[in-house]
Parts: structure tokens; sequence; C-alpha cells
């Protein structure tokens, strides 16, 4: 029973990162509509950035994000600004297919860089340092972190979204562009910035991805996979969402891989497919259906 | 003043004359070709036809998969379990599989369906990594490791080597004519009609009555039957499997990358695609990695530069179509064809 308990516990604090990583994914899709494939891969890419910063430098990688997170936040506006803006429009497809490239480019580059190896970046004791809550389940410092950043940081998200004028600005975007561009929001500018707000989610997760697990060049695809899972189950309605999507997914994993190992991944696949069919508006639907 | 509706242009008379030749042609290969010659037409055949279905889906039907290594893995696992658990013969596994694909899409269309436009992209890709998994964990399927075709199987195709190549290779040139010849055949349909008004604007063609979920439900079903048959026939020239090559990303990444090159939303473009796919592939494949990156930047590039693709380009330019599927309307007055 309490190995039970102990996996949900586990799958709740993964699920903090999967929310991190649907995160990123929701705020894009909420403001310009776009589904970006290469989203896992900018996560793997940002693991490896941090790994350079951390081999070149020698500091810690929680550190490493005082140089990771300006850089992806200036990747992903120059990203947006010089690329994927000029996809948007009517059609479905150009997005699409262009992000798709994107991440296959990304992936090959990754690849042929940094070889198919497995990396890790080294955070020192926090990694295996644990708190013993009884007996039978026992929560990792670093896994408790994780989660406990990503939290905040939706939160934050949530309040930025409702408070701030930048946040002010994503939403009234995102409910009618038009007459957004009318009351002199400079709509291309903003979609720069909301690529580069998702890419330092992304900088995060793939820093919090790097300390907590190996990863490789061809991780992005099943990460992108979690994220939007995530996303879909909580319902694009708040932000909140995408931490209960991530918190469902992590928590069906984590069962799926106690009955057994292999079933890991398809436990949360097929939690996805189940609630898909059951609830096609994910678990916290937006009120308005646009 | 009478007026009449029209398909073919004096281009397409010639277009259609030259595949004709092209087809006669490539049917006598087996009797002066040489085995490795063979081999990568019986490749480009089947890359061609898995172009084409994708092409419908997403050019024509507006359903983006991102899954569809989904069928072409299900269509190679039909091949194996027919053949070593029913003692089917191995060519009869081919349609067999073509069926039961479209059987099992039912259920996937169900759910996929309930998710739209970019979601659904995705959405099919988790239905092709439930299979990769799933089939992962079939013991009497090999599990992870996969399986190898029995002999008695192969052998049960033809006698000698030299006879199976040649069988194997006229089902590839059959299969990716029938898809050709098919797709046509349906674009000038009624059918064709409503899923080229889809293509153009969904909400258009629905506001004319066209029932858009029903024509979208049938380029699926009929995808997933080429395309699961085409697995079966894949696996028969390859006749190892295992989850993770069957069920393989790659498979949509390059039919993906073939149409949008080629010019999406047109039959000629994939055709275009699959020979400038090739001609890359054969001097970059030793290259791996980089030659991956120069289609996805072609790609990326194309996209954004001629979203029709080259040969919309070219079609632009010279108002050309071989294979001519829109209706051209004839005033009696100017009544000359082309």
């Amino acid at each position: 029973m309490i190995e039970w308990v102990n996996s949900i516990v586990q799958g709740v604090l993964t699920g903090g990162l999967y929310a991190l990583f649907a995160a990123g994914l929701a705020i894009i899709f909420g403001v310009m509509r776009l589904v970006n494939i290469a989203h896992g891969d900018l996560i793997v890419l940002a693991a490896f950035v941090a790994m350079v910063v951390i081999e070149t430098t020698g500091v810690d990688p929680f550190v490493s994000m005082i140089a990771v997170l300006p850089f992806m936040f200036f990747f992903g506006y120059v990203l947006q600004r010089g690329i994927l803006n000029y996809t948007l429009g009517d059609d479905l497809l150009p997005p699409l297919l262009v992000t798709f490239g994107i991440s296959i480019v990304i992936q090959n580059l990754l690849l042929e860089v940094f070889s198919a190896d497995s990396q890790r970046l080294k955070a020192g004791a926090i990694e295996t340092a644990s708190i013993k809550l009884t007996e039978g389940i026992e929560i990792g410092t670093l896994p408790l972190v994780v989660f406990v950043i990503a939290v905040a940081l939706i939160a934050a998200l949530q309040i930025g979204f409702s408070r701030t004028r930048l946040g002010r600005a994503f939403r009234a975007t995102s409910d009618d562009p038009s007459t957004a561009r009318l009351m002199g929001i400079k709509q291309k500018h903003i979609f720069g910035l909301a690529m580069a707000v998702s890419l330092v989610l992304v900088a995060i997760a793939g820093i919090f991805i790097g300390i907590r697990t190996n990863f490789d060049p061809a991780l992005g695809p099943t990460r992108l996979l979690f994220a939007f899972e995530a996303v879909i189950i909580g319902g694009l309605g708040s932000m909140w969402g995408t931490l209960a999507g991530g918190v469902i997914l992590g928590v069906a994993q984590n069962i799926g891989a106690k009955i057994d190992p292999g079933w890991q991944f398809l436990a949360g696949h097929i939690a996805f497919l189940v609630i898909l069919v059951l609830r096609p508006n994910g678990l916290f639907p937006r009120t308005r259906d646009d | 003043m009478t007026s009449r509706v029209i398909h073919s242009t004096r281009a397409s008379r010639i277009g259609m004359a030259v595949a004709a030749v092209l087809i006669l042609v490539l049917l006598t290969v087996p009797w002066w070709g040489d085995r490795a010659s063979m081999r990568l037409l019986v490749e480009v055949f089947y890359i061609l036809a898995l172009a084409q279905l994708w092409n419908l889906l997403a050019g024509y039907g507006g359903l983006v998969s991102v899954g569809q290594q989904a069928f072409v893995g299900l269509g190679g696992y039909l091949l194996f379990i027919l053949v070593i658990f029913l003692d089917v013969g191995a060519i009869w596994t081919v349609p067999m599989a073509g069926v039961l694909g479209a059987l099992i899409s039912l259920p996937i269309a169900f759910i996929v369906f309930r998710l739209r436009g970019h979601y659904f992209a995705i959405g099919t890709w988790v239905v092709a990594e439930v299979f990769l998994l799933g089939f992962a964990q079939v013991k009497v399927l090999g599990g992870g490791s996969g399986m190898s075709l029995p002999i008695a199987a192969i052998k049960s195709i033809a006698a000698s080597r030299a006879d199976r190549d040649a069988t194997i290779y006229w089902l590839a040139l059959a299969l990716a004519v029938a898809v050709i010849v098919g797709i046509y055949l349906l674009l000038r349909s009624r059918y064709g009609l409503a899923l080229t008004a889809i293509r153009d604007s969904e909400e258009a063609s629905r506001s004319l009555g066209v029932d858009n979920l029903r024509a979208k439900l049938l380029v699926f079903i009929l995808a997933a039957f080429g395309t699961s048959a085409i697995g079966a026939l894949i696996y028969i020239t390859k006749i190892r499997i295992t989850p993770s090559a069957a069920f393989d990303i790659n498979w949509t990444v390059t039919i993906i990358f073939i149409v949008v090159i080629g010019g999406i939303g047109s039959i000629e473009g994939p055709i275009v695609g699959t020979l400038i796919f090739f001609l890359l592939r054969e001097p970059l494949a030793p290259y791996g990695t980089w030659y991956l990156i120069l289609l996805g930047v072609t790609a990326v590039v194309v996209m954004l530069k001629a979203p029709k693709g080259l040969w919309g380009l070219f079609a632009e330019r010279f108002d050309i179509a071989l294979f001519p599927v829109q209706r051209r309307l004839l005033l009696a007055a100017d009544d000359k064809p082309g």
C-alpha cells in the first residue's frame, strides 16, 4: 500500500516538471494559436546550452540560469520575429510544418555537435539528498525543489497574465487580434515576447531535466508529447490547469512504471487518451469556447 | 451560348501518354535491371505511395497527421502476425493488412478527431507512440527486439531469388500506380470536389452543404488502408521488424518533407518531391545528420517562400497540370481545350 502512495507522491513531483514543459506550450498557443512542434527539442537545446556554460565557467547548474535564461529569451524573440511570424495566418499548415522542420534541424545539429551520448548536469550534493516523510516514503530534495519552483512559476505566470501590462497585451491579442492591434498593440512584437517568455520556461525546464535525469539529442519529441498531453488534460483554461495536467500525467506514468517498467510512458499516453475521450475539452476548460 | 466543364488539357494528355510509357518501361525492369537498382526502385515506389497518401490527408483533407508511422508499423506487424500465426501467404497479407488497418483506423479516428488543427497532429503522434510502446510489450511478437520473417514465408513468395525480387518489384510498382490512380479518380469524383473545397476553405465548404466530417473521415480511412498495405509490403522487403523501426517518426518526417518540398495539395507535388528526395539522398546519405539538416532547412525555406512547393511554382508559371483534378469551364465561343 505504502509503495503505491510513494508512487503517487513521486508522480506528483515529476508532474511539476511536466507542468513547466506544458506552460511554455500553453502560452504561445494561447497568444498566437501556434503549436510549436520544436518545443521538446528547444528544451533539450537549453539543457545543452547550460552544459556548455557549466563546462566553460565551472558554475553550478542553478547559477548557469543567469546566462541560459537571457540567451533563450533572446533566441525565442529572434526565432519568432525572424521566422515564425511569417507562418501565422488562416492556414494551419505553415506554422506546423515550419516548426516541424526546425525540430528536425535542432535535433540533428545537437547530434552532430554533441554526439548521441547521454549527458548530465552535475549539481552536487542536492542530487542525492532526500527527506524522509514516513516509513517507505522518501522524497528527493531536488524533485521537491523543482516542484516548488514549478508551482511558484505557474502562480507568477497566472498573476502576470491578469495583473501586468504585458499580460493584458497577451490576453487582448489572444481574444481579438485585430481589435488589439487597433488599440496600439504591436502584434509582431507581442508574439516575439510570448515566444521569448515560453523559451525562458523551456530553459528552466531544460536545466531541471539535465539535473534530474540523463538527456541526449533524441529526447525532444517525447518531451513535446508530455507537454502537449499535460496541456490537453488541463484544458487550456488557466495555468493551473496545466499544473493539474502535468501532475495527472506524472502520477499515471509512475503508477504505470510501478506495475511494469515498460508501462511507464504507455500508461501516461493511455491516461491522456482516456481523458480525451471522456472530457474532450480537458478537465478545466475555458468557459468561452473560441 | 453553351458551355461545358472539362478536366483535361493538352499538357495533361501529353503527361498521361508519358506516364503510360514510363509505367510500361518500369514494368520491364526485372528483365534487364540489376538487383541494386530494383531494390532502390521498390523503395522509391513505396515512399512515393506513402507521400501521396499523406498529401491526400493533409493537402486535401486538412488532416495534418504526424502519426502515419502508426499505420506503417501496423501493416508491418500485421504481415508477421498473419504469416506466422495464420499461415497466410506473404503477398496476400498486403491487401489484408490494408483492410485491417482501415478497420483499426475507425476507433483511432474516434479519439483523434476530437482534436482540431495543430492538436490533431500531435494527437496522432501520441497514438503512434502508444502502438510503438504497446507492441514492444507483446512477448509473442518478440517484444522490443522484434522478430524475423520465417524462411518458409519468404520462399512462399517465389522459389528463386530472382522471381521473388521480380514479384516484390511488380507489387510495389502496382501499389504506387494504384495509389496515384486511386487518388486521381477520387479527386475527380464528387468527393474530390468536396475535398478540394475543404482544402480551400472549411467554412465555405460547410456553408455549401459539404459534410466536412464525413469527407475527412473517408480520407482518414483511405489513408490508413493504403498506408497499412504499404507497411506490409515494406516489411516483406525488410524481412526483420522491431517496434522502434516500424513505428519510427522518421517515416512521417520523410514523407512530410517530400510533400512540402514537392508541393502540397497536388498529385504532381509528391512525385517531384520523391524524385528530389532520392536524388539528394543517394550522394548525401554518407553524411547522415547533415543530410537531414539540409532537408529540414529546405522544407522550412520552401514553406516560407513557396508554400505550394516546387511543383506549385512551376505549375503557376506555365499553367500546367499533369493530373488535372480541377474543373475548367469552357464557353462555346472559345471551345478550344488546352
